[in-house]
């Protein structure tokens, strides 16, 4: 990509997270920024010059986001990001079909605002099936094909997962879907804009999309909702009935703006950037590689958006790693970094066993990650997990020939 | 989260990293914690013939607070008696690095490292000095 132009500055980490979020795009920037100032109207307001222009250009955003996902710009409703959308597809949905149907199918390692919004959804009488994955994180379509009756309402399957990048055969969940009359959900927060996706071709019916995952602002998201055949919500946010009326609330013009910009820049960008990605992703992992030995990629190679890597360091705990490795900025599937000490369930549903996932640092690379960046993380983490298996009883255990498994450890 | 200078150093330049003779009668040796749990700390001392530690080692898998702790510890157990070694607490441990409340284990399992090594160097004496009766 001509824009490519590195962040990094040398006195802030470098930034290899770009799951969990991206910088706005300049040139999404640039556009929000007179509808801060100058080009300030409600995109409600009927009346004067200000509040036709903000809504033509919250419209040209919508169109643009259509385009991306082949979806028609009607169909595209505004949210404040993708926990709400997930939330509005499973309440929404859930509710407005509760008489006739009252199942619901997702999988164990979708985002926690699915799973959680699930278990809010079993209260209310809803049965949920978690479905497992493989240990490549793929669901099983046989599994999903055996998990579906004649109560099942809804599929929700993410496209992307964002602890692994990997890609859930979502084409051929939607043509399960259409087939048995089931609404199919995608949570596409790491997808759009990253992978192609066609709503028709893949027969999605609601889709999530996020703002700041696609180099848009954060703040903003998306819930695609087919028009034909028809899916109905109830809606969570009342009031004005904006957004025809599934979520009510004045639409932030500057934000719109935004990620339709993102969407657009995508869109024209994504062939190119996806194979500077892969490029600069299979550098990584090969640096790594010829580096050290016993490191697992967790997640499925092939089936994978480019810009992501899980790896595990075998010997070395994840969080004593992003210690040493503090200039650059990842994150880790240990627990320790979080409040409680189960290590990551997304990596434990892959089978990965408790030990390896405590070893696992998640690698986001993205629009501006360069090869200079590249080489200097895989130089950084080598150095650090040389240093820190030299400290490790664990690597002296396995270096001896000494299964760490056939000794007692006392849980602690 | 913010570590403290002390515990950075521990973690950036760890003290007595190594291993001793596990053989050695004078060695006591203690592995605590659990890999499916994130820490594991192998602590060993050298027990001189009149009962105080002259050498520490460690090898800590674990985050920078599990590091620190253990290099802390193989620091304040040489030169001490077992007796004096066993009463170092996991509160002084956790003070002095000022460990962040959701690194207190790693401080507890630090004590329970010096415990473990001591004992096992108490185990091995104890059956050494029956034999020789």
């Amino acid at each position: 990509m001509s824009t490519t132009k590195s962040h990094w500055s040398k006195d802030k980490p470098l930034y290899l997270d770009y799951q969990a979020t991206t910088p706005t795009d300049p040139r999404v920037v640039e556009k929000m920024l007179p509808f801060f100032s100058e080009r300030f109207g409600n995109p409600h307001s009927r009346t004067h010059h200000y509040g036709w222009d903000a809504e033509d250009v919250v419209e040209e955003a919508r169109a643009k986001i259509a385009s991306l996902i082949g979806a028609s710009p009607k169909e595209i409703i505004f949210t404040s990001g993708a926990t709400e959308s997930n939330n509005l597809a499973l309440q929404g949905v859930g509710r407005f079909y509760k008489d006739r149907k009252n199942h619901i199918i997702t999988c164990v390692t979708e985002h926690k605002c699915v799973l959680d919004t699930c278990r809010h959804l079993e209260q209310e009488g809803f049965d949920v099936t978690y479905l497992p994955v493989q240990e490549n994180g793929l669901i099983e379509l046989g599994k999903l094909a055996e998990a579906m009756t004649d109560k099942t309402l809804m599929v929700s399957i993410m496209a992307v997962n964002n602890e692994i990048g990997v890609i859930q055969p979502i084409k051929e969940i939607g043509a399960m879907c259409r087939e048995r009359g089931i609404f199919f959900h995608t949570d596409a927060a790491q997808a759009a804009g990253k992978i192609p996706i066609d709503v028709d071709d893949m027969n999605i019916d609601l889709m999530s999309i996020s703002g700041h995952k696609l180099y848009g602002p954060m703040g903003i998201g998306v819930l695609y909702v087919r028009r034909r055949p028809r899916v109905r919500l109830v809606a969570m946010i009342n009031g004005g009935g904006q957004e025809r009326g599934m979520r009510s609330g004045t639409l932030p013009t500057p934000l719109c703006v935004g990620i339709g910009e993102a969407c657009a820049i995508a869109q024209k960008e994504m062939g190119a950037e996806a194979e500077r990605l892969k490029m600069l992703r299979d550098r990584f992992h090969a640096g790594i590689d010829a580096r050290l030995s016993e490191v697992y990629l967790n997640g499925d190679l092939e089936h994978r958006i480019p810009g992501n890597l899980n790896l595990s360091f075998a010997y070395v705990e994840g969080e004593g790693l992003m210690m040493g490795v503090n200039d650059l900025a990842v994150s880790s599937g240990s627990a320790c970094t979080s409040a409680s000490l189960e290590p990551s369930y997304v990596l434990r549903a892959l089978g990965v066993e408790e030990e390896l996932a405590h070893t696992s640092l998640r690698i986001g690379l993205g629009r501006f990650t360069t090869e200079e960046e590249v080489d200097y993380a895989v130089e950084k983490i080598a150095t650090e997990v040389t240093r820190l298996r030299e400290m490790s009883p664990l690597w002296d255990m396995a270096q001896e020939g000494i299964d760490i498994k056939s000794i007692e450890w006392a849980d602690h | 989260m913010a570590y403290s200078d002390k515990l950075l150093d521990h973690y950036e330049n760890p003290r007595n990293v190594g291993i001793l003779d596990k053989e050695d009668g004078g060695v006591g040796t203690g592995l605590v914690g659990a890999p499916a749990c994130g820490d594991v700390m192998k602590l060993q001392i050298k027990v001189s013939e009149d009962g105080i530690i002259e050498d520490a080692k460690f090898k800590t898998f674990g985050c920078g607070s599990a590091i620190a702790s253990s290099s802390l510890v193989t620091e304040w157990v040489k030169g001490k008696s077992l007796d004096e070694a066993a009463e170092i607490k996991n509160t002084d441990i956790a003070q002095e690095l000022a460990l962040p409340p959701v690194k207190i284990h790693c401080s507890v399992l630090a004590e329970d490292a010096i415990k473990a090594a001591i004992s096992d160097y108490r185990t091995k004496n104890e059956s050494k000095s029956e034999a020789a009766e």
